[in-house]
């Protein structure tokens, strides 16, 4: 007999973790332990609940009182106080905007009252290891629907009304996908679930199979049954190991609950799935890439067509999706295509998820209706500047997207508009910019990141992406001339149009889209040697302004390099030549008496 | 727990576990606290609180949450209960035995009608 009166649910998402989880939990347990209540109150350990930048995070349940930065010490205040006594812990509570203090944030603050959760809908609110928890928000139902109540081509139907679209990059039409492979003939085939992840930054996938794993297993089974599969494989990172584990638990589940295996539900169809692991190179993402991995080969993509709904797996009609997609169709399956038909736009409908970072307040996971405007997710739902300064644009889409500065932030967030401003939806990453970063170096960082993942099977992408990269060094190294930008521009546009696979095809765009809407800050590096946003190390000074320094000696204390000079209570002055610009004393000097100027002074 | 065939089992299965789930969704119609301070515990406030719960369970009643509270300051009456239903005045219920919290939930929670012989404190104060 349950006799529980309190939940505690406890963020167990990577950030949570590392922010502490664990010794929270521990010494939650402890406590409950102490006054004999382990009976009376749980601990249910969810996915990432979504606002990372304040965890560890834990709500407590039936008040649904929400507490953010746990530390061991509050959770031994929060049991004494909150589980014992009834009171609440305001120190812990969400603290809204004008320092406002919530205990229920979920209805009150916009980070969380804006949010449409489908894809994410049991992150952070079920047990992931209980599949009885799962059953209780209708999971399993759709599979059930589908099997008993819908021939296959009526499942691909359903899918293809709904409109839903890959969210796994290139927003391709679910529902026709799934056609090509139940028509394509073959006794064998197989259905894939994409959960490689590469893009940096990005973490909803991995956010579902830990939150939620017996989504993907009821998903992946009804897409089974609708090409005709009775084979899938979820392609999982080896960084992923918690994603692995519960996975792993979950798919036991579902064997001994009869939602897979051999008759399934009782029904004639067959289907199983097994785990691949795979080694964390960002190109076994590419379909084909990760295919030739499964079979044990290297990870290299091949020319398309053939498409994998032709020749997949082991030369197999195969069907390929990314997490998040499959996390939409059981609620699309059991609730109609008209129901996610009421969010989103009428060419991108429903929600998607986004993993917000760089200058915003909140941090963090949020699902939201498709065609929200970008003012609203960075303003609204993320919070705007936390220092307030002013925010200069967004990065979209990780390293095959683009920039889309601020004159644009009411621009409906689908896949066509962001396409026509040169950015992309694509996995859902969005890095908010401010004044403070340099668009050069912006386009730098994502460069690097895809010469190091380049599979070097073509030459336009192993040679033409280093080449670009070489030029965006010498440019934010003062270095760079006129003729490099328009260099940059031609090369970009060759390696697109002549790469093997979408890493090479897209890996320009981060330069391109810069250069098309920053060629500004692009000029003055070349022309100036300025870096207008005073990042480029070789292109700044730190100097010290005599009407402002008191002579307190903290930026000579920190200076790594000895280059400060001055005597207590004397102005101080920064020697050029021995400087390393680390920016320690810009950092420790109260008065503001140290400033960055450009171009550098010799 | 055997292979699922039916929708049957499947609801059986969303039903049982919704109960427990259930109290972590909001929107509830009221809530009980009982008093677990040492003297509550001392008076058999843990007998109460388990007899409480069990009798929610038997009568399928999910939309009353259970809480515990430190001592209420009426140590002379414990086990003492709080009930209260949105809307309505909380009712503060005193000798509270596993026997008078099945009548209290019983006629107050289900029927509505107050237990007079119990009741020593109505309101906040
Ligand atoms: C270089 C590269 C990396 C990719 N990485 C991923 C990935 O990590 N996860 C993913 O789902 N799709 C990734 N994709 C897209 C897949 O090739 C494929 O389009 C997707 O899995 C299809 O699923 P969807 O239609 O549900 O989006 C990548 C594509 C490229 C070109
Ligand atoms: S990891 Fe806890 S909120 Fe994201």
């Amino acid at each position: 007999m349950p006799l529980e009166t309190n939940t505690i649910l406890i963020c167990a998402g990577g950030a949570c973790i590392s922010a502490g989880e664990e010794s929270v939990k521990d010494v939650l347990e402890r406590k409950i332990k102490e006054y004999n209540l382990q009976d009376n109150i749980k601990i249910v350990e969810t996915g990432c609940m979504g606002a990372c930048s304040l965890g560890p995070i834990m709500v407590i349940h039936p008040e649904g009182v929400y507490y953010q930065k746990l530390t061991p010490e509050a959770a031994e205040k929060i049991v004494e106080e909150h589980l014992l006594k009834g009171r609440i812990v305001e120190e812990y509570l969400y603290q809204g905007d004008k320092g406002k203090i919530v205990p229920q944030p979920q209805k009150e603050i916009p980070f969380f009252s804006r949010q449409v959760k489908i894809a994410t809908r049991n992150v952070g609110i079920i047990d992931p290891l209980n599949i009885d928890e799962y059953i209780a928000r209708d999971g399993y139902f759709a599979l059930h629907k589908a099997l008993k109540e819908m021939k296959p081509e009526e499942v691909i139907q359903v899918v293809k009304d709904s409109g839903l679209r890959g969210r796994g990059g290139a927003g391709f039409p679910t529902g026709l996908k799934w056609e090509f492979a139940r028509k394509s003939p073959g006794d064998e085939k197989y259905m894939i679930c994409n959960a490689d992840e590469g893009d940096p930054g990005a973490f909803m996938d991995r956010s579902i199979l830990e939150g939620d794993p017996h989504t993907i297993i009821e998903a992946m089974t009804i897409a089974g049954y609708a090409i005709g599969a009775t084979k899938g494989f979820v392609y999982l990172r080896a960084e992923y190991p918690i994603a692995i584990e519960r996975l792993t638990v979950a798919l036991n589940q579902a064997r001994e609950y009869g939602f897979l295996g051999e008759n399934i539900l009782g029904t004639d169809f067959s289907f199983d799935i097994e785990i691949r692991i795979g080694a964390g190179a960002f190109v076994c993402g590419e379909e084909t890439a990760l295919m030739h991995s499964i079979e044990g080969k290297r990870g290299q993509p091949r020319v398309k067509p053939p498409f994998p709904a032709q020749k997949g797996l082991w030369g197999k009609p195969s069907n390929i999706n990314n997490v998040e997609t499959l996390a939409c169709v059981p609620p699309i399956i059991y609730h109609g295509a008209n129901w996610f038909r009421q969010w989103g736009t009428e060419k991108s409908p429903g929600t998607k998820v986004f993993a917000l970072a760089g200058k915003v307040k909140n941090t963090g996971l949020v699902e939201v209706p498709m065609g929200i405007t970008l003012r609203e997710l960075i303003y609204e739902i993320g919070g705007g500047s936390p220092t307030g300064k002013k925010i200069k644009a967004v990065q979209t889409g990780g390293p095959s997207g683009g920039v889309i500065p601020e004159e644009y932030f009411d621009t409906p967030v689908d896949y066509e508009s962001l396409q026509k401003l040169g950015a992309i939806v694509g996995s859902g990453g969005l890095i908010v910019l401010d004044e403070d970063d340099c668009m050069v170096d912006v386009a730098k960082f994502f460069l690097e990141f895809t010469v190091d993942e380049s599979c070097g099977k073509c030459t336009p992408c192993r040679e033409g992406t280093k080449k670009m990269y070489e030029i965006l060094d010498k440019i934010t190294k003062g270095e760079g001339t006129e003729e490099d930008i328009e260099i940059l521009e031609n090369l970009g546009n060759v390696i697109k149009d002549s790469s093997l696979c979408g890493l090479g095809q897209t890996a320009p765009n981060p330069v391109l889209s810069t250069l098309r809407y920053y060629k500004d800050e692009y000029l003055a590096h070349v022309r100036e040697k300025k870096c207008p946003a005073s990042k480029c190390k070789a292109l700044i000074s730190y100097v010290i302004d005599p009407e402002k320094c008191v002579g307190c000696t903290a930026c000579a204390r920190v200076c790594p390099s000895s280059c400060i000079s001055g005597e207590v209570r004397k102005v101080h002055e920064i020697d050029q030549s021995a400087c390393v610009k680390c920016g320690s004393c810009i950092e420790v000097c109260r008065f503001g008496a140290i400033s960055k100027v450009t171009p550098a002074i010799e | 727990m055997g292979k699922i065939k039916s929708l049957e089992e499947l609801m059986k299965i969303k039903e049982d576990t919704l109960k427990k789930v259930k109290m972590r969704e909001e929107g509830k119609r009221g809530k009980i606290t009982v008093a677990m301070g040492t003297c509550g515990i001392a008076a058999g406030a843990k007998d109460t609180l388990n007899a409480i719960v069990e009798t929610l369970n038997e009568l399928n009643i999910d939309d009353i949450s259970v809480v515990q509270s430190g001592c209420m300051g009426l140590c002379e009456v414990e086990p003492t209960i709080k009930v209260e239903i949105n809307g309505e005045v909380p009712i503060t219920y005193g000798h509270v035995n596993p026997e008078n919290a099945r009548r209290i939930i019983k006629s107050h929670i289900v029927a509505g009608e107050l237990v007079g012989d119990l009741i020593v404190k109505k309101g906040e104060e």
